[in-house]
């Protein structure tokens, strides 16, 4: 009877999973999906609880009381270091999946009639998942988080693919083995556990920032696998089900992820970027024009279409409150301000967005690349903050650049260009970009916060003389 | 995976329906079985998955994407539902160093399942159209 409860308890909490993720279909409604989720979760943790047999409640109760320790201040991080909280909580995913793999195996050792060969390869999954992604995660959390110990760039070396390959293989001839003999070979078990911990560190270490949204949008997906891989360990459908919504929605985004770059997740995975550009020395030293803060403030008093290229430079300098008071005044003026949002742009899908959201830009002004380069002749003037490779024409016409074929907003195309950053150094990819040698682009040097803080001080300045 | 895609933009209402109810068909013709602890009954585990997993690629391919990073904040807290074997493999009467396990796993999956939520629904809060920020 009690049994029956639980399941339809499982289906209800699953309808509402559904729910909540229909309604992020709209800005409006998201909310709501929030609320759903939650009421999903709670149905689903009461229910569980109610299941006979459960006694341990101090355990319960203490690992409840620390994640809530733990988690509430994980939720008040600036907004800049989403990205690492996300890895993070993957890792968490992870871990749970892992461990709860580990834990049963060990448990049904005892009595391996249990152990049937479905419930072993689920186990196997479930820890060879569950465990790289956990140091997957934490890796991808550290470079993001810039920890010191981390490498930021790409850590590349000879036949760094046949060994990551090789051990990935080794985990899983192992595995058959032990999906064979469970106990004769239960030894190789931690063997198996220490190659997935091994594996996920080595496959994040080649990623670069750049590559930071696919390979979080992946490693969220294996997170969501391991934990229908739980499902299966536990014959529980509700973590089939959670887990599979979670797997494919990292699936999902890890796909526009690598079409917005024009790559393959093999590329992703197994070719480290910026390496190629790496010999293009010697090419001819151009110049940039330049401008000054004030000559811009003329030219932006005289424009009706600006449209505002956001990339994670934006990010790094803390630019979006100087960005919305620029927005402010342009917007007073009459001018039409929209910001142009690359999918890749940042170091997690949707980054860009979240930044300007908390800086209080109306979501109707974020634009998506598809929907704004068609009017991009139109425009006045495009500005672009701390994007680069998003921005960089060489996509089009270069077929020798690392980035060529990659979708980029077409900042060249409109009637004038400002580019904001630092220096000319190169970007993060190491590729020169093509947009600020051309014709009507000129370069604004400084910090991106400082730029804008001056070019809303000229405007401010004139529109009160 | 363009096909699929654009295959989902269309059909995407008829098809979640009638997959949404095939799935709750499936689960309840094939919880008898569920009641015997000893033998699961794999193809329906399977079937659900499958199911969920076209479900899921259905309703996120239309998540707005502006709310991209909600969304993995919020799928992050439902996959958290590890929660739920955590807190079987803990509650359990099991040797210490399993409940221990258990105890960490629970532990992992409540972090992930608060914070996850919090932080989802502040990002949302954040998003504001022009009209409500008149009012």
């Amino acid at each position: 009877m009690i049994y029956s409860i639980i399941q339809i308890a499982y289906i209800l909490s699953t309808a509402l999973f559904i729910f909540s993720l229909h309604w992020m279909k709209d800005p409006k409604t998201a909310r709501q999906g929030v609320f759903a989720g939650i009421a999903a979760m709670a149905v689903a943790i009461i229910s569980t609880a109610l299941e006979p047999g459960i006694v341990n409640w101090e355990w319960i109760s203490v690992a409840i009381v620390l994640g809530f320790i733990v988690g509430v201040p994980l939720s008040k991080v600036p907004l800049t270091a989403v990205p690492q909280r996300t890895a993070l909580s993957h890792a968490f995913g992870g871990l749970a999946a892992g461990l709860v793999g580990t834990a049963k195996y060990y448990l049904w050792l005892e009595t391996p009639q249990e152990l049937t060969i479905f419930r072993m390869v689920a186990i196997i999954a479930e820890i060879i998942l569950g465990f790289l992604t956990f140091t997957g995660s934490l890796m991808a959390a550290g470079k993001l988080q810039e920890i010191k110990w981390i490498p930021q760039r790409p850590v590349t070396y000879r036949g760094q693919n046949i060994i990551n390959l090789g051990l990935l293989g080794i985990a899983v001839i192992g595995g058959i083995a032990v999906i064979v003999n469970p106990v004769q070979y239960a030894f190789i078990f931690p063997v198996i556990i220490a190659l997935a911990l091994l594996f996920g560190v080595l496959l994040v270490i080649p990623i670069g920032g750049a590559d930071m949204p696919t390979v979080i949008s992946l490693l969220n997906s294996y997170a969501g696998l391991s934990a229908v891989a739980m499902g299966f360990v536990l014959d529980n459908k509700l973590l089939v089900t959670a887990g599979a919504l979670d797997g494919s929605s990292g699936l999902i985004l890890s796909i526009i992820m690598c079409k917005a770059m024009n790559r393959s997740f093999t590329n992703v995975l197994f070719g480290a970027f910026g390496q190629v550009q790496a010999a293009k020395a010697g090419a001819e030293t151009r110049t940039a024009k330049q401008e000054t803060s004030e000559g811009a403030a003329q030219i932006l008093e005289q424009a009706s279409k600006v449209v505002i290229v956001p990339g994670y430079g934006m990010a790094v300098a803390q630019a979006q409150y100087r960005i919305r008071e620029l927005y402010d005044l342009l917007t007073k003026q009459g001018v039409d301000v929209k910001f142009a949002i690359h999918p890749v742009a940042g170091r997690m899908p949707g980054h860009m967005n979240v930044l300007l959201a908390e800086a209080k830009i109306p979501y109707e002004q974020l634009v998506e690349m598809d929907d704004i380069n068609s009017d991009m002749p139109q425009v006045d003037v495009v500005i672009v903050v701390g994007a680069n490779d998003v921005v960089n024409p060489a996509a089009r016409s270069d077929k020798t650049s690392p980035i060529y074929g990659m979708p980029i907003i077409d900042a060249d195309k409109a009637k004038m260009c400002f580019a904001i950053k630092r220096s000319m150094n190169p970007g993060f990819a190491g590729i020169e970009n093509e947009l600020y040698f051309a014709e009507r682009t000129f370069m604004l040097f400084g910090d991106a916060k400082a730029v804008i803080g001056e070019l809303v001080k000229e405007l401010s300045a004139s529109q009160a003389a | 995976m363009n096909v699929l895609k654009s295959f989902f933009l269309r059909q995407n209402k008829i098809l979640i329906i009638t997959l949404g109810y095939l799935f709750f068909i499936s689960d309840f013709a094939f919880a008898e079985s569920e009641g015997a602890h000893s033998e699961p009954d794999y193809i329906a585990l399977l079937f659900v998955f499958m199911l969920a997993t076209f479900i899921g690629l259905g309703v996120v391919t239309r998540v707005s994407r502006l709310l991209h990073t909600p969304l993995m904040s919020l799928t992050n807290a439902i996959s958290a539902i590890a929660v739920v074997g955590s807190l079987i493999l803990t509650g359990k009467e099991h040797p210490d160093y399993i409940t221990i396990l258990g105890a960490i796993a629970l532990f992992a999956s409540m972090t992930n399942i608060v914070s996850g939520f919090l932080i989802t629904d502040r990002m949302l809060k954040m998003f504001k159209s022009k009209e409500s920020k008149k009012s």
